[in-house]
């Protein structure tokens, strides 16, 4: 909350604003976040400039009236959210080259404005809407054309969108000779639901409700991203107390998808033992966070302005133990991955991502610092409670399999030393929320949020109306850290073998819901 | 042949089919126990396979005769390896009918069809499984030769109930070959039986499959054979490597009697070496795959300095 104090210096992203796009205002939020037109001859030169200046994309999106294209870039802690307005027969220029997880989105984009702007960009095949969707341009479902690959003995494997274990829908095409994987190129979209219209049709302020339904690992690291736009835009001071248990919440929801994550990739290997005794720590879990919060999985359990459940000493107390429970558990389990030659041997090496590799395509979250980018929001910027947790960022160069199980293991014996952390230092309960500012007065604010949730940066985007005096969402848009990683998972397989797809896949673990919106 | 080696024979094939599905229940339930589970029924495999017979039978469009007929191929194949591996006694009339090759043949035969219907409806799994199922059939059934020509050795002989009989009822002594033949045995029969390290048979990442991948396209009463083949593959297996390097209280011609004692004591052995292969299982995380070439040619190297060493112990011109 130092949206008032002026910053002491202007940082880079701030001053390359200044210059290309100078109607370019600081949005209020913990985060600062920059937002404004951007001339339409600056398009290009903003991403360059960002791109030579070590920027990444974060996410890209079309208005929900067709008129607008938003763009977000963040450098370091800042984020730039700047708009181009959409002129008919304008191509936009191809962000791709700069950027590689643009491709996508901005197909996306297309499907999503229902082909109400262009971009001069050479692949223009649909993404989201595979033929199906009704609307006046729909041509007939067609097959995805998928970039072929000849040569002698090449073959193609075609995996999905149903799987034989109980898991998302999404389309695998592998051109392989013999066991190598010579090509992958994935198909998603298939869990598309328009979930954007729906948040339209409901007040703002229940909003929450469908953020935290949109991907059920990450319903605490959405809703919180949620209602930091939403206060950020309403300008809500949330009370200390509410930030330290959201960020309790963040955590516990960590832990228990990494210990989730850790057992399941033994198990992908072959080591069932690994997944029994994980999933028994998670149960174990889950069950705490069902008995405190009221849902296993901490669904609903943020709220805008404040947190649905309040923790007394005797809570604090069950959690702390728990954590003190775990910890060592947790050790022996990494001693046992770690020793077991048949476990190593198959992590080691396989489906790697250099660091220049992703630095180049933009990997982000767990498995961009399992390969050298340190980017964890919870490191960086100032705001609360992070800034006094002193967070120690997981980082490893390797960009294998194994590297992702060892910042697994990292996050998560540092998720158990900040929950100790927040419950020690839990300040004093306060109000809840201490000035709300009367909303007949608000009238199409923006607000933005960003939280890094267990698999990397979610970032909600979203602008009120006030509609019939009642507060309604005009234009919102959640950005999966998936989007980014998609692509790089198509990289990572090349030159490894068929069989060891799922476990190269699953230590990305990402997101199909959250991407396919 | 006799009315007694007649009823041998029959209660050999008779306990092969009611007691594999038993012995893949009992190995399961350790693997479960060793998780720290809680373990299905021992008759679960029986549920199952009451299950799919009772099922409708969903058969591929452009599925070819073959498709149809190599479940009861392949079933049939288990059957007649289970009838000629000596389990309670070596008085089997079938027994002359194939020797220990004969054996491996009719393995080999199994796999050749299994491959076959699995490539017939032209799925990418069935294909890609195929094509892995080859490339451990090739590299096991080598192996799985030399292990049973240095059991051979010892006996002169390739007839399976006479190698047993040989190394049952002789007098006790030392064949450290047997010692080397017994590791390339387990190697071999965890490839074979599509066991962790090498295949992981409850799997359900289609792209890691071996054997599951074979019959990914089956339902019903094929699929109800398939896993009864499996089970008496298993079985086949643990009787075959009790015989060779346990043989102890199988029954022979001149000791009918023995038969009463042999039952109880192949339960014995059977839970043992059950309980013994899910412990390997749960130890082990399994292999990528293209390690399972040196982990075969592993145990063909074994099987081939047990027979050399067979060789080197035994006097020229002299059987042991």
């Amino acid at each position: 909350m130092t949206s008032s104090a002026p910053p002491l210096q202007r940082t880079i992203l701030q001053r390359l604003l200044q210059e290309l796009c100078p109607d370019c205002q600081r949005l209020p939020g913990p985060f600062p976040v920059w937002h404004g037109p951007c001339p339409g001859a600056q398009w290009w030169p903003l991403a360059q400039r960002i791109h030579q200046a070590g920027g990444r994309l974060v996410a890209l999106w079309p208005d929900a009236h067709a008129t607008l294209l938003h763009v977000t870039y963040a450098l370091e802690e800042t984020l730039a959210w700047v708009w181009l307005e959409l002129g008919k027969a304008q191509k936009i220029p191809d962000l791709s080259p700069l950027f590689p997880a643009a491709n996508r989105l901005q197909r996306a984009a297309v499907d999503l404005a229902d082909f109400s702007l262009a971009f001069d960009a050479p692949d223009q095949r649909p993404w989201l809407d595979h033929g199906c969707w009704l609307r006046e341009q729909s041509a007939p479902p067609q097959p995805y054309a998928f970039v072929p690959v000849t040569g002698e003995g090449v073959h193609e494997i075609a995996v999905g969108p149903i799987h034989a274990g109980i898991i998302e829908p999404g389309h695998f095409r592998f051109s392989v000779v013999g066991e190598k994987v010579l090509r992958l190129e994935a198909h998603l979209g298939y869990t598309h639901k328009g979930a954007a219209a729906r948040w339209r049709q409901r007040p703002a302020l229940l909003g929450h409700e469908l953020a935290a339904r949109l991907c059920g690992d990450s319903t605490v690291a959405y809703s919180w991203a949620f209602c930091m736009a939403l206060e950020a835009a309403l300008d809500w001071r949330v009370a200390e107390r509410t930030l330290w248990l959201r960020a309790l919440l963040l955590e516990r929801e960590r832990v228990a998808n990494h210990l989730g994550d850790l057992g399941a990739l033994g198990n992908d290997a072959g080591f069932a033992v690994g997944l029994a005794h994980f999933s028994r720590l998670r149960e174990d879990w889950l069950r705490l966070s069902k008995a405190l919060f009221g849902h296993r999985l901490l669904m609903d359990s943020i709220l805008p302005g404040g947190v649905r459940t309040d923790l007394d000493k005797t809570q604090c107390a069950l959690l702390h133990a728990q954590c003190v429970a775990l910890e060592p558990e947790l050790l022996t389990l990494r001693d046992i991955y770690e020793g077991h030659a048949g476990l190593q041997d198959r992590f080691g090496t396989t489906g790697q991502v250099l660091p220049g590799l992703a630095r180049q395509l933009g990997l982000t979250g767990l498995a961009g610092r399992a390969s050298g980018m340190a980017a964890d929001l919870r490191c960086h910027g100032n705001w609360a409670p992070y800034n006094a947790l002193d967070v120690q960022a997981a980082l490893r160069e390797e960009g294998d399999v194994a590297a992702r199980v060892a910042v697994r293991f990292d996050e998560t014996l540092e998720s158990l030393r900040l929950i100790r952390l927040i419950l020690d230092h839990l300040p004093a309960p306060g109000p809840a929320v201490a000035a709300q500012q009367n909303l007949a007065s608000t009238h199409a604010v923006r607000g933005l949020g960003r939280v890094e949730g267990w698999r990397g940066e979610i970032q909600v985007a979203l602008q009120l109306e006030n509609h019939r005096d009642s507060l309604t969402l005009r234009d919102i848009h959640l950005h999966d850290p998936s989007w980014q990683n998609w692509p790089v998972l198509e990289h990572a397989i090349l030159g490894n073998i068929v069989p060891d797809f799922p476990l190269i896949n699953k230590s990305f673990n990402l997101c199909y819901s959250g991407h396919d919106q | 042949m006799n009315g007694l080696s007649l009823l041998a024979q029959l209660l050999d094939i008779l306990l092969a089919l009611l007691l594999a599905p038993l012995l893949t229940g009992w190995v399961n339930q350790w693997r479960a126990w060793l998780q720290n589970k809680t373990a299905p029924s021992l008759f679960q495999p029986y549920y199952t396979l009451h299950k799919l017979f009772h099922k409708e039978l969903i058969v591929a469009h452009q599925a070819s005769p073959l498709y149809r007929a190599a479940p009861y191929i392949v079933f049939g194949c288990m059957v007649l390896a289970s009838a000629i591996i000596p389990t309670l006694s070596t008085d089997l009339p079938l027994a002359p009918a194939a020797d220990a090759i004969a054996l491996v043949g009719l393995f080999a035969l199994a796999r050749v069809f299994l491959s076959l219907a699995a490539m017939d409806v032209g799925t990418a799994f069935g294909t890609l499984g195929a094509r892995r199922d080859m490339l451990i059939g090739f590299l096991a059934e080598p192996a799985l030769l030399m292990v049973l020509f240095s059991a051979s050795l010892i006996s002169r002989a390739t007839s399976l109930s006479t190698i047993v009989e040989g190394l049952a009822h002789q007098t006790l002594v030392i064949h450290p070959s047997l010692a080397f033949a017994g590791v390339a045995f387990t190697l071999v029969s965890l490839a074979e039986n599509a066991r962790i390290p090498v295949d992981n048979p409850t799997t359900h990442l289609e792209l890691t499959m071996i054997h599951e991948s074979l019959i990914l396209e089956y339902s019903a009463r094929h699929l109800a054979l398939f896993e009864w083949a499996a089970s008496l593959k298993l079985f086949a297996y643990s009787c075959m490597g009790l015989a060779l390097f346990f043989p102890w209280g199988i029954a022979n011609a001149k000791t009918p009697l023995l038969l009463l004692l042999a039952l109880p004591l192949l339960v014995f052995k059977l839970a043992v070496g059950g309980a013994l292969l899910a412990l390997l299982e749960t130890f082990s995380a399994k292999m990528r795959i293209f390690r399972v070439p040196e982990f075969l040619a592993t145990a063909f190297l074994l099987a081939v300095i047990g027979m050399l060493i067979t060789l080197l112990l035994t006097p020229f011109g002299k059987a042991a």
